[in-house]
């Protein structure tokens, strides 16, 4: 772990040596890149797809005006610097935002890039019929203007402390207007060729995209970097699986970068041993966790009321039982057999970046079965013949689903083993991921409805603000049937603190005191076991050892800096 | 025999569609959902719009006349519009891969040629294999020959592709290394060196593709020598004097044959479906692959696209098998 | 072929009658294959089904400490990465197997045999019918079973529970797609039989069409129903686990042996055996069973029996 941690230290370092070095590689000088994802891409567009996959392809074509690099620091790409309040970017107001991009550009093609793409990629991605992915990092936003050919202002309807969403990131590129402009709304899937190979302004161009299988990119002529990028060409393989992927980094060397290895943690180390890779892990948002459902999902009840707010739990309301469910968990050796060097046991609901990371909840790391029975003893549960818990003639017994997924299953099977010890009775159920994570609201089975006791799912947020993903657990978010089950409270938290506090933080401007604000949230959550954090898990690549310049990067892309790998020479 | 040919042509074209239906309204009440595979990172009313946008409105049964409609007509059009360069292809809406936002047809062009590659060698170099096997098994009934052929196709056909698959994996490409674990889609055969390389990417799908067809086929061919052996003309070719060699390799083979070509062109089109498993274990980016990764990800209309032309490439073999059983075999007369 | 002019034994020829199977069982015993095909399903049975009661280890108990062992006295196959006993899975994942295999085989066997004998009987009903069979041939089923388990799991394991569901859907699934040629070679063999005499001798003293069925028709198509059931059998293990294997069959908890190899997966390089011995398993009973029905075939030929 520490080793690992160290490497990728090392590698920023080197990515960010000074020019001196890197000044005598030459564009191209580094020939062919190949690159495997075992989920394979399947559209170039990010707006229309979504997926990480298609957004980290996407990447190397098309960029946004600004990329967090690894650390989670906003880095100007396309402009020369972050409009900000201090050099006058941001208006007093909070209200817009003025961008300039930076002079000379080009796409791909030769043309230039003007405020007018800028603009247009806005409108694409928010036309109505578009069905476009990112559509919420443009939310709230009044218009978007071309102050001039390089200039862009983009004018949001309310006060808006970050103004850092819509153009920042990898979900948030700029398209070409030329290219794209036939491509609005409902005609957007039917430029496939556009869809397939869009003209960027990124360090690669595509010269061949099969859907679902494979990629092959050439280095942009027209890159802005006159030296890179340093592989002339890319091969971006898709199929197969995590396995294959790993075996083609690590032992046959076929490949040098893969993606998104979530392989059992001894299959990782035993492959790692054929020393011809390492593995790549870096810990952003993503954790695994237990959702408490603090309302009734009885089927007995009517449909509009079942899981509502207005029946609440008659288990788990009680802060005793949520706790003691809690303590019974080992979650370092729930780290340890599913993730291995690719999670960290966490007691946080914000576990990222680093510096909102609360550091007041490791109470939970260390499984405490002692005081977890007590907690339940107190809370007036009694053990019944068979050792599990029961009360008022109700047993302890808890229908616990999650999606169907080998280590989600064999998680299952560890925690209902440690709930058993203090008599808390699992009843397992998996489902189907596609209908699990679905949306629909005809089916009964999706974790929106939560018609379960506790279910296990990991959930991220974009970018390194989590406001609005702590805006998610306020009183009236959660999925309901006057809104069609949409909403993102899963747990049907309720906390009035809770809320004056997020609109607090929704107003605050200051860094400091935002980051105090969250940690505060964070911990009011947790501290009210309203759900059980697990695993914080990493993003987890492999890269051959001949590659050199990977900086492994969890706020953007992981090839938000493609145009500077390189082939380390022998 | 031309009439016979014709009714039964009638009789495909409405099987053909009652499929399509009934695949069509299945996939319909499907629960899995189209967004259900995105990141939650993408919030719900998006979702929502990302549903609409997927054409989910209209009512079933207008959505089907649509896919119908595209697909006997535009996307096949579209299709040789792309092989020859004609100047054919119609205007308008195409069906849609809800993955990838792209016409089904087009990946479907790039996805057949692994398929026929690989599925094709294999049923080939099965049938090659299976026909001298079964012949000497007859011939030799009960002879260790016959006992041996008659085991290993037993096994051929009862063990798994998946299980020889993997276990073909572990021994020649994690063991000993000879062939390459992963299909290189974009590897053209320009000179001997290309070629090795693509015989290798190959070779083990083929393999035990190959395995499985012989076993079946052999049996078949062995069946039908026996059948014929035991014929009185063959008794009485035996009797006018004509040389062993003759009477098997002329006239119980050639009799023999009449049914074993109609089984391998049954075979035909199973053979497409059954290498599903075989493509998702040596990860060849063929038709099944397709299919497989469609259902993953719930992207219906790749789905109902596939094993519609699934269902047509059954349909015409059994049609080709029944029309060749008739020309082949003087004694069987259709009216 | 050459015995034909065999000169007749006295002894032979008036031999007390006796039962046809005991001739068949017979003729099956002369099959080599057939007769340790029939032991090696006998004892796969005994070790699915007697096995877990001398090796009482429940396959869900977590070893944590234990997990990724070699064999060793307490686990004789060794554990798996949660320390499952691998043996006692092995039992365990067997029973739904081999049940599924009986269970799908003798749901085909009644849609095909209803389906045949009806065909085959009442002549209106045998075109709709037999067009209705072909329309079932002509479907693509391995696709068909996929879309039939992914749309239809999670609402029957809603109804029945998850594991009754699965399995129902599982047996349904694979009985629907696999009926049809158990269909067509009954009704061949209905209409031959319906113009036999005795049928015919039946039908004119009036016994109604259940009871001609039941007690002549059915009887004497018992033995093409038989052969079919063993390579149904046989077929629907191997679909079972090639649904496992593509992760589509049962769910991870329900270790079948489709499920253990399609897990082992990730593990073949470290551990080949949890490959390797679901995956032999899985050959050896459905090897075992297509010999049986082999020698079953040979046995109920009475063109081949006695010869």
């Amino acid at each position: 772990m520490k080793t690992r941690v160290a490497l990728l230290g090392t590698a920023a370092a080197l990515a960010m040596a000074p020019a001196m070095a890197l000044a005598e590689r030459e564009r191209g000088s580094s020939g062919h890149l190949n690159i495997i994802y075992w989920q394979a891409v399947s559209t170039m567009n990010p707006y229309l797809s979504g997926g990480t996959k298609e957004m980290n392809a996407a990447s190397v074509v098309l960029e946004p005006l600004a990329r967090f690099d690894n650390l989670g620091e906003l880095t100007p790409w396309l402009v020369d610097e972050i409009p900000t309040l201090e050099n006058g970017g941001v208006s007093e107001d909070l209200k817009s935002i003025t961008w300039t991009l930076t002079e000379g550009l080009l796409w791909s093609d030769g043309t230039p890039v003007t405020s007018a793409d800028v603009v247009f990629s806005y409108e694409y991605c928010t036309h109505p019929e578009g069905g476009c992915s990112y559509r919420d990092r443009f939310a709230g936003i009044e218009r978007v203007e071309a102050v001039d050919d390089l200039t862009v202002t983009v004018h949001f309807e309310d006060v808006t402390p970050n103004p850092y969403l819509p153009f920042v990131g990898a979900g948030s590129v700029i398209i070409q207007q030329a290219q794209f402009q036939d491509c609005l709304g409902a005609r957007a899937p039917e430029c496939t060729d556009a869809n397939f190979a869009p003209i960027g302004t990124g360090a690669y161009a595509v010269s061949n995209f099969r859907p679902n299988d494979v990629i092959e990119f050439v280095a942009n002529e027209n890159y802005r970097v006159p030296n890179q990028p340093y592989f002339e060409t890319i091969t971006w393989a898709g199929g197969g699986d995590a396995t294959g992927a790993a075996r083609a980094v690590f032992q046959t060397g076929e490949m040098d970068y893969a993606w998104n290895l979530q392989l059992a943690p001894e299959v990782i180390a035993q492959m790692e041993a054929g020393g011809r890779g390492e593995l790549l892990v870096d810990f952003g948002p993503l954790m695994e966790r237990i959702e408490l459902n603090f309302t009734d999902p009885s089927p007995d009840l009517p449909p509009d009321e079942r899981g509502t707010r207005a029946h609440p739990h008659p288990i788990l309301s009680d802060i005793r039982v949520r706790e003691a469910l809690s303590r019974a968990i080992d979650r370092e050796l729930l780290t340890e057999i599913g993730f291995g060097p690719m999670g960290m046991a966490t007691c946080n609901f914000i576990v990222a970046p680093p510096a909102m990371a609360s550091p007041n909840n490791d109470n939970c790391l260390v499984q405490d079965i002692d005081r977890a029975n007590e907690l339940l003893d107190e809370a007036g549960w009694e053990r019944g013949a068979d050792g599990i818990r029961v009360k008022d003639g109700r047993r302890l017994e808890l229908l616990f689903q999650t999606s169907t997924n080998a280590v989600r299953q064999d998680f299952q099977a560890l925690i209902q083993a440690d709930w058993r010890e203090i008599g808390v009775e699992a009843r397992l159920r998996n489902i189907d991921a596609g209908v699990f994570f679905g949306s629909d609201p005809g089916s009964d089975d999706t974790y929106l409805k939560f018609f379960a006791d506790v279910q296990m799912y990991a959930s991220l947020f974009e970018g390194t603000d989590p406001t609005p993903h702590l805006e998610q657990r306020r009183c009236g978010r959660e999925p309901q049937p006057s809104t069609q089950w949409q909403g993102q409270n899963i747990n049907r938290y309720c906390n009035e603190e809770y809320d004056a506090l997020w609109a607090e933080l929704n107003r605050e401007a200051d860094p400091d005191r935002r980051q105090e604000l969250v940690i505060a949230l964070n911990d009011m959550f947790v501290q009210d076991y309203a759900h059980l954090p697990l695993v914080a898990r990493g993003r987890v690549s492999a890269a051959s050892t001949t590659v050199g310049g990977i900086v492994m990067n969890v706020w953007d892309s992981e090839h938000w800096n493609q145009a500077e790998w390189y082939r380390i020479e022998e | 025999m031309l009439s016979y040919t014709l009714r039964r042509l009638a009789f495909a074209i409405p099987t053909v569609l009652v499929i399509s239906l009934i695949v069509f309204l299945m996939l319909d009440m499907a629960p899995g959902d189209p967004t259900g595979s995105l990141p939650l990172t993408i919030p719900l009313e998006v979702r929502e719009q990302i549903r609409q946008s997927l054409g989910l409105g209209d009512p079933v049964m207008v959505r089907y006349f649509k896919w119908l409609y595209m697909m006997c007509f535009v996307e096949p059009l579209h299709i040789l519009a792309g092989l020859t360069g004609w100047d054919i292809a119609p205007e308008g809406p195409r069906i849609l891969s809800w993955q990838t936002r792209s016409p089904v047809g087009d990946i479907l062009v790039q996805r057949v040629p692994q398929t026929l590659w690989v599925v094709g060698l294999g049923y080939l170099f099965g049938i090659l294999i299976a026909l001298p096997i079964g012949v000497i098994s007859a011939y030799r009934q009960y002879s260790w020959f016959d006992q041996a052929g008659t085991f290993v196709s037993m096994i051929g056909f009862s063990v798994p592709t998946f299980f020889t698959g993997v276990v073909f994996i572990l021994i020649f490409s994690v063991w000993l290394g000879w062939f390459p674990s992963m299909y290189d889609t974009t590897h053209v055969v320009r000179d001997w060196n290309s070629f090795v390389f693509q015989a290798k990417q190959i070779a083990m799908p083929v393999a035990v593709l190959a395995l499985f067809n012989a076993s079946q086929i052999s049996r078949f061919m062995r069946a039908s020598m026996l059948d014929n052996l035991n014929q009185d003309y063959v008794r009485t070719a035996r009797a006018k004097g004509l040389g062993e060699k003759t009477v098997v390799l002329v006239h119980v083979l050639r009799n023999s044959m009449i049914p074993v070509v109609t089984v391998i062109a049954i075979g035909i089109p199973t053979v497409f479906t059954g290498a599903i498993i075989t493509e998702q274990i040596f990860r060849v980016n063929g038709l099944g692959d397709a299919l497989i990764r469609a259902i993953y990800v719930s992207d219906w209309p790749m789905v109902q696209t596939i094993t519609f032309i699934f269902a047509i490439l059954i349909v015409l073999f059994n049609l080709i098998a029944d029309v060749l059983y008739g020309i082949l075999d003087p004694r069987i007369r259709y009216d | 072929m050459t015995d034909t002019a065999k000169p007749l034994n006295p002894d032979e020829a008036f031999r007390p009658p006796r039962n046809q199977w005991w001739d068949v069982w017979d003729q099956f015993k002369t099959h080599r294959g057939a007769l340790a095909g029939l032991a090696v399903f006998v004892s796969i049975i005994l070790f699915v089904v007697v096995g877990p009661l001398i090796w009482q280890v429940d396959p869900g108990q977590l070893n944590i400490r234990l997990r990724n062992q070699g064999p060793s006295r307490d686990f004789p196959l060794g554990t798996d990465q949660l320390g499952r006993d691998l043996l006692a899975r092995l039992m365990y994942g067997g029973r739904i197997s081999v049940a599924v295999g009986l269970v799908a085989m003798f749901l085909g066997l009644v849609i095909g045999t209803l389906i045949g004998v009806l065909a085959g009987y009442f002549k209106r009903l045998d075109s709709p019918l037999m067009r209705l069979t072909d329309l079932f041939l002509a479907l693509p089923l391995l696709p068909l079973l996929l879309i039939l388990v992914t749309l239809f799991r999670d609402s029957l394991a809603r109804t029945f529970g998850e594991s009754i569901g699965v399995f129902l859907l599982i047996c349904f699934a694979i009985a629907i797609t696999s009926w049809m040629q158990t269909a067509r070679i009954v009704r061949g063999d209905v209409l031959a039989l319906k113009e036999r005499e005795y049928v015919l001798a039946a039908r004119s003293i009036g016994t109604p069409s259940l009871r001609i069925n039941t007690r002549h028709v059915l009887p004497n198509v018992l033995s093409p129903i038989m052969v079919s059931a063993t390579l149904g059998i046989a077929s629907a293990i191997i679909t079972e686990s090639a649904l496992s294997f593509l992760g589509l069959g049962f769910p991870p908890d329900f270790p079948t042996w489709g499920r253990i190899l399609y897990e082992g997966r990730d593990w073949i390089e470290q551990y080949p055996a949890r490959v390797v011995w679901p995956g032999v398993l899985i050959s050896l009973t459905v090897l075992s069973v297509n010999y049986i029905g082999d020698g079953l075939r040979d046995a109920l030929d009475p063109r081949i029996r006695g010869r």
